[in-house]
């Protein structure tokens, strides 16, 4: 059949099981925004920012394991979708972003609203398209969402010029091609099965690949087997159930102590699907010192990296761990975990629970399930969100890991909540929230379930505390001296407005917020000086931890 | 610091030098040298690119290189079982009494003269790079002008060929 451009992508989205939209129209995707229209069925949600649509289908992509989809138009349209598609790209998340652009006949003359936005988005994407043949638009869009998800995931951006939307080409439905994970080299898993059954302390790292590739099961049949600890990276948090005994807590700069203290003793790690990021690794010479280093991810590219392995396995974690669990005997560790059970008791019986972000996150679990998507924006509240509260589930923590992109969480938020379904948590603090505080509106308009916790200290929390550490508390443009008033602000966009200003509000005002029905927005005031513990600075190793300050 | 080449099939499309180049700029890959051309099939083009670095920035450039889209082939070159080329045009100052002289190491490096006016002559020459810098140094008292050089092609000896390779990182 004959179609318009813009019927056919519309069509093409439909055939990959799209429902879901995030954008904002414009001049150059107009004839888009009629086809949707006209047809009626996919759920477009109008953000205030295209900003907020590129978070807010990050959000969506990472709380269902769909594909996240959004559209904006042309120019700034384009650039505005730039850091949610860099805060994709960076956590490995499955995004295809859709823009509109001039005609093809008007490109590279600087015309109105014109931006060459595939080159922009370049260093950003897996890959990119400039559609400028109607006839190639629905393979385009179709190697899209295959490359979106093929190998490790990620952003995949489709710019098509407003011609191609307004020309008439043949269309024929298509199956979408699914991705298959390669095969699992046997000669590796032999090696690695090796290694692992002479480890006396082998120490598991659960990275966002063990989510992005559903590792759960498979992950946690694995410390079974082995009898040994389990520590996640900020990405991997949910991957393993964090009230299991085996589970050490987060690794890394903000991580715990007992899993630096496990981490130190370990003779063998085995990282799955993570990357030794900056944040994870610190000193990379050190991080290797003593251990056989055993490194599953899906890119090629991550092994040898940033810290090179001594045996690895390059396919998707949840095929090798499938394939290596049946060649594995079941291992006896009883001492190795007795004693990284005893670090878990001694920072449990030295941990300071006075903090009123400790206090107030730790009290959510009265108002939430395991499946509660809770979603963060960037800073000492992330860490926070990150370590108070015990993820047990995958694609539960939605939060903003390579990239750190303060803004992210309200955007996000709205696509998990809508992407799911259920009443959503969002965790931020001042800094962040005042980046994107727009998409309140969205919230409201789409009548979300959103509780919006508000970590209200009047500064850019963790930049102070780098101040304070590093810098000699010379406290350069991190007090905020606004006076935004966050109930009147809530109500003026016509959600509710909360206040915890003490630990005796904490269960009444959680218990009216979590009882609401549209967006609450919680302002939890706390310390201008409250600090995340532990913490290991920059390019130190886990000797360095510090518990105190 | 070593000298590597890599050689590459990436689909004849506009945007792939950037993609590949972007790459290289970003990951900080010292690069001497980058030719493309096209080749036997007008969908793909041949990239020889000769890196500086070590082991290490060899690996991540190749498995980085790989993970484009529009790269279909790459491999790195086997230096003894590999022919290079590379063309150079010279323009020399050549006045009458210098003439035969230049003619004279023209000849003993096969070079060809390709262009001659009262003052200059246009050298060409084509050869391993080593033979070519060597080139350059004995011409260059005479008083180099100008230079062309097309950086390092390069293509393995025997039957087997880029194409016939399977996927660079599916191969580690």
């Amino acid at each position: 059949m004959k179609l318009k451009g813009a019927e056919i992508l519309i069509q093409c989205l439909k055939e990959q099981g799209v429902d879901t939209v995030f954008g904002y129209p414009g001049g150059c995707v107009l004839d888009i925004y009629d086809a949707i229209y006209r047809d009626g069925s996919i759920r477009h949600i109008l953000t205030a920012h295209e900003q907020g649509a590129s978070h807010a289908a990050d959000g969506y992509a990472r709380a269902t394991g769909k594909t996240g989809v959004c559209l904006a138009t042309s120019g700034p349209g384009a650039t505005n979708l730039v850091t949610g598609i860099a805060t994709a790209y960076m956590d490995s998340v499955p995004l295809v972003a859709i823009t509109g652009n001039v005609t093809v006949s008007n490109l590279g003359r600087d015309s109105f609203q014109e931006v060459d936005i595939a080159g922009i988005t370049m260093p950003v994407t897996k890959h990119n398209y400039i559609v400028k043949d109607i006839t190639k638009l629905a393979q385009t869009v179709r190697e899209a969402f295959y490359i979106a998800n093929a190998g490790r995931k990620g952003p995949v951006l489709i710019d098509i010029p407003k011609n191609i939307q307004t020309e008439e080409c043949d269309y024929q439905p298509q199956a979408p091609e699914r991705y298959v994970p390669k095969a699992v080299p046997a000669q590796a898993l032999e090696r690695v099965r090796a290694a692992l059954e002479g480890a006396k302390r082998p120490l598991i790292l659960a990275g966002g690949g063990c989510v992005r590739s559903g590792a759960s099961q498979n992950l946690y049949a694995l410390a079974q087997k082995l009898q040994a600890p389990v520590c996640c990276t900020l990405m991997g948090l949910g991957a393993y159930p964090a009230s299991d005994g085996q589970y050490l807590g987060m690794i890394g700069m903000h991580g715990t102590d007992a899993a630096a203290k496990a981490f130190r003793r370990a003779d063998a790690v085995i990282a799955c699907g993570m990357r030794f990021s900056d944040r994870v690794a610190g000193n990379r010479e050190k991080f290797r010192e003593g251990k056989t280093i055993i490194q599953f991810d899906i890119d090629a590219a991550e092994i040898d990296k940033n810290v090179p392995a001594d045996l690895s396995v390059m396919a998707d974690v949840n095929e090798t761990l499938k394939s290596l669990l049946p060649l594995l005997e079941q291992g006896e560790r009883k001492e190795w975990l007795k004693e990284v059970s005893a670090y878990k008791e001694y920072e449990a019986a030295h941990f300071d629970s006075g903090l009123p972000a400790y206090r107030i996150l730790s009290a959510l679990k009265n108002f939430t399930d395991a499946d509660t998507p809770v979603a963060t924006d960037v800073g000492q509240h992330q860490m926070w969100a990150a370590q108070f509260c015990a993820f047990d589930k995958p694609r539960t923590f939605i939060s903003s890991g390579g990239l750190g992109t303060m803004g992210f969480g309200m955007g996000a938020a709205i696509g998990a909540c809508v992407g799911t379904g259920k009443k959503t948590v969002l965790v931020t603090g001042d800094g962040s929230f005042h980046m994107n505080l727009n998409e309140l509106c969205t919230a409201v308009s789409q009548k979300l379930p959103l509780i919006i916790l508000l970590m209200d200290n009047n500064c850019l929390g963790m930049v102070r505390q780098w101040q304070t550490l590093f810098y000699g508390k010379r406290y350069s443009q991190t007090t905020l001296d606004r006076k935004t008033d966050y109930c009147k602000l809530a109500e003026a966009f016509g959600a509710e407005g909360m206040t915890i200003a003490c630990e005796a509000d904490i269960l009444p005002v959680l218990g009216r917020a979590f009882a609401a029905e549209g967006p609450v927005l919680v302002d939890c005031k706390i310390g201008i000086d409250d600090k995340v513990l532990p913490m290991i600075a920059p390019g130190k190793s886990f000797d360095d931890i510090i518990t105190k300050i | 610091m070593k000298k590597y080449t890599i050689t590459a099939l990436v689909a004849n499309k506009s945007g792939v030098l950037t993609r590949v180049s972007g790459l290289f700029a970003r990951r900080g890959f010292n690069i001497e040298s980058l030719c493309v051309c096209t080749t036997e099939d007008e969908a793909l083009s041949r990239m020889t690119i000769v890196l500086n670095g070590d082991d290490a920035i060899l690996a991540q450039m190749t498995k980085q290189l790989d993970k484009l889209i529009d790269v279909k082939k790459i491999a790195v070159a086997d230096e003894g079982n590999t022919i290079y080329r590379e063309l150079l045009l010279v323009k020399v100052s050549a006045p009458a009494d210098k003439r035969s002289e230049i003619i004279e190491i023209k000849e003993v490096y096969k070079a060809k003269i390709v262009d001659l006016s009262p003052e200059t002559l246009v050298l060409e020459i084509t050869g391993e790079p080593n033979k070519l810098d060597g080139f350059v140094q004995v011409i260059e008292p005479y008083g180099i002008l100008e230079m062309a050089r097309t950086g390092v092609t390069a293509l393995s000896r025997g039957a087997s060929c880029l194409n016939d390779l399977v996927d660079y990182n599916e191969s580690i």
